[in-house]
């Protein structure tokens, strides 16, 4: 394989699994903080869709990207109160936010679509770092989003493990009885992560609409917000792995298309199936490894209610 | 004990209701039979805004309304294949239309059940095969459009490479492909036609992707089989030419787009609803060419040079009057074998069930 084809296949991967790895971000935040969210989908279709709309209008690609976060973090304050303060099973009200999402960024997109974005986000090589063989190329030859996203991986890796905010999130999926107990507001933390998950949800959708396609058009996350849930548990809830997973699946697309133009007859069915093996293959390993224990929050999915602590 | 508390019903029910109202928004509402006109009825896969097929037959649904002042025609979009399409075309019926069109081959099975039930209304159902005496199916002859595109591709081409982004491996995309690359050794025989199977109808993002891996193996001039722009902003972005499908796309890709192979329905509803009135409707299956203006190309982009335009609109004349037809022998497939013998045209049977590639694409039929 040549220089040139693996550059154009690693910063393809790149491109694709920025989205996912947004909206990855986000879940993995809300999951660390006990709350399972399967809206992601329709977080990123309506961030997408506010996002494309306040960026055409305003001309303004950055007011699109704030527009896109608050436009998932609102959605992500339904299920936080339907979750956290109503205590409502969290799967249906993930099921039916994501259905919720589809349908309202469908009906507010509807006079944008097949617009023409006048500015988007273009690809801005980083002086210097871009000259790298290889790794400047793929790494640092990307848009503004995607080194947002490098940036969100370290900051979540480093407020997770290594500040003590980052450690009262673990504890809020673990044992959230124990951090009431000391005095924390269990309800107002956990309302706080699953809107800056859902935030991330819409910005990933953003990525889409303002950088990757772009363009706005109805369902045009393709299933993507499925993609990051699935992730966050491949990743087991690690940010640097949610990071090489994002690529890694996004990179399967861009290996398939250039195996193809090389004329190298791999099933296409097959490569598209290859991130939920891996998805599978990593749950074995890991509950062998580990006896049968995942490495999800122990409270993930269940509400927490004080009177029952 | 029931699995969710009464809120968790009462919030579920809220939440899904008003996705469904939001999701239902612009669906026909008409019911009303006002003044004797005919009732007409769309049931449609996808948005009428969707850029590409439903928005196609949407227009040709307007000309409709525009062309006979006795039709009343109401529309349902997104409706999914399965039970959903039979609940509504079941409703649409009931409702007393007297002719209903559906614009998925998903829904051809539900129109079955449907037609048995209503024997005074008459039923179309596009790009499928089956029919019944009170149900018609029709298509059209957009290959002969792909030819003429191909033309155009192949007088526009510098690399003499050309990329064409397309969905899946059935007998609908391996016609266009093979009409395509035709059109294209007609004017260039030193250009090849590069195939990727992006396997999807519809996800922007992964589709433009594959048309930017084609333009990275050198293609300049990126043409697809999809229900989205995607393929035409990768060429958008790089610089490169592009040829749309279903509908103009230059409004997507105003420097990139030289033509589009597009369906124009308008002038075979405006058929049908008038046989329905005259009362000699009768049961059928129709295959629309360009003769019939069914298919048809765009408007050419200020880029395509006066020589070019001469040239395919006199083909498309020669399509139009039945001297050239793009399946005439002598074809040979990808391993250089004589499939149509000179002297020879395919035929519908054939063409129905294409699964070869002929001479000039460089791709595989993915199994």
């Amino acid at each position: 394989m040549n220089e040139t084809l693996l550059i154009s296949i690693l910063a393809a991967s790149i491109t694709a699994g920025t989205p996912i790895l947004f909206a990855a971000l986000g879940e993995l935040i809300t999951e660390r903080a006990g709350i399972t969210n399967l809206g992601v989908d329709g977080m990123m279709l309506v961030g997408a869709a506010t996002g494309f709309m306040a960026s055409v209008t305003f001309h303004s690609p950055w007011l699109g990207v704030g527009v896109a976060l608050f436009a998932g973090a609102l959605m992500a304050l339904i299920h936080a109160y339907l979750t956290i303060t109503l205590r409502a099973n969290q799967v249906v009200s993930g099921l039916a936010l994501a259905l919720f999402g589809s349908g309202l960024s469908s009906y507010l997109g509807k006079a944008y679509v097949g617009m023409r974005p006048e500015q988007t986000f273009e690809k801005l090589p980083i002086p210097f770092l871009s000259k790298i063989p290889i790794i400047g190329p793929v790494l640092f030859k990307q848009d503004a989003l995607v080194y947002l996203s490098y940036a969100l991986v370290l900051l979540a890796a480093f407020y997770l493990y290594k500040t003590r905010a980052g450690l009262f999130l673990r504890a809020l999926g673990e044992n959230p009885a124990a951090l009431d107990a000391v005095g924390i507001n269990v309800f107002g933390l956990r309302y706080i992560y699953v809107v800056i998950g859902g935030a991330l949800a819409g910005l990933g959708g953003a990525y889409l609409s303002l950088a990757y396609a772009p363009c706005w058009l109805e369902n045009m996350t393709a299933g993507r917000g499925w993609i990051a849930v699935a992730l966050v548990i491949f990743a087991l809830w690690d940010p640097w792995r949610a990071l090489a997973g994002s690529y890694l699946f996004g990179g399967i697309d861009a290996l398939g298309f250039h195996l193809q133009v090389l004329g190298i007859p791999v099933s296409i069915f097959i490569l598209n199936m290859l991130p939920y093996i891996f998805t599978i293959l990593v749950l074995i390993l890991v509950l062998i490894k580990r006896g049968g224990r995942l490495a999800a929050p122990q409270s993930l999915g269940v509400p927490y209610d004080r009177e029952e602590r | 004990m029931c699995m969710f508390s009464k809120w968790e019903r009462v919030l579920l029910s809220c939440l899904l209701v008003g996705s469904l109202a939001v999701a239902g928004c612009g669906s026909g509402k008409k019911d009303t039979d006002k003044g004797g006109k005919t009732k007409v009825a769309f049931v449609h896969n996808g948005s009428i805004n969707d850029g590409g097929w439903t928005n196609a037959h949407s227009n040709g649904r307007l000309a409709l309304l525009k062309d006979n002042k006795n039709v009343e025609a109401s529309y349902v979009e997104n409706v999914g294949d399965g039970a959903d399409a039979e609940r509504v075309i079941t409703q649409l019926a009931s409702q007393g239309n007297k002719v209903i069109f559906a614009t998925s081959f998903g829904y051809m099975d539900s129109m079955v059940n449907v037609a048995k039930k209503y024997p005074d209304t008459i039923f179309m159902h596009c790009s499928g095969y089956k029919t019944a005496s009170n149900m018609g199916n029709y298509f059209g002859r957009i290959y002969q459009a792909r030819y003429l595109t191909g033309m155009v591709a192949g007088k526009q081409t510098q690399s003499n490479i050309i990329g064409y982004v397309a969905a899946f491996p059935i007998p609908e995309v391996v016609r266009g492909i093979d009409a395509f690359t035709l059109g294209v050794k007609a004017v260039n025989p030193k250009a090849i036609v590069k195939v990727i199977w992006s396997n999807t109808w519809y996800d922007p993002a992964k589709e433009k992707q594959a048309a930017l891996t084609l333009i990275d193996a050198g293609a300049d001039v990126i043409t697809q089989h999809q229900d989205t722009v995607g393929p035409q902003l990768a060429a958008e972005e790089r610089g490169k030419w592009s040829i749309g499908y279903n509908m103009d796309m230059s409004k997507a890709a105003p420097k990139a787009v030289l033509t589009s192979a597009i369906w124009n329905w308008g002038p075979y509803y405006e058929k049908v609803i008038k046989e329905v009135q005259a009362g000699t409707w009768k049961s059928g299956a129709y295959w629309g060419s360009m003769k019939d203006n069914v298919v048809d190309i765009a408007p050419y982009g200020p880029m395509v040079p006066e020589a070019t335009r001469t040239l395919v609109n006199q083909a498309k004349q020669d399509i139009i009057s039945g001297k050239l037809n793009p399946f005439a022998g002598p074809i040979k497939d990808q391993d250089g074998k004589v499939r149509v013998e000179q002297g020879q045209i395919m035929s519908d049977a054939d063409l129905l069930k294409i699964d070869w590639f002929v001479e000039g694409v460089d791709g595989y039929i993915s199994k």
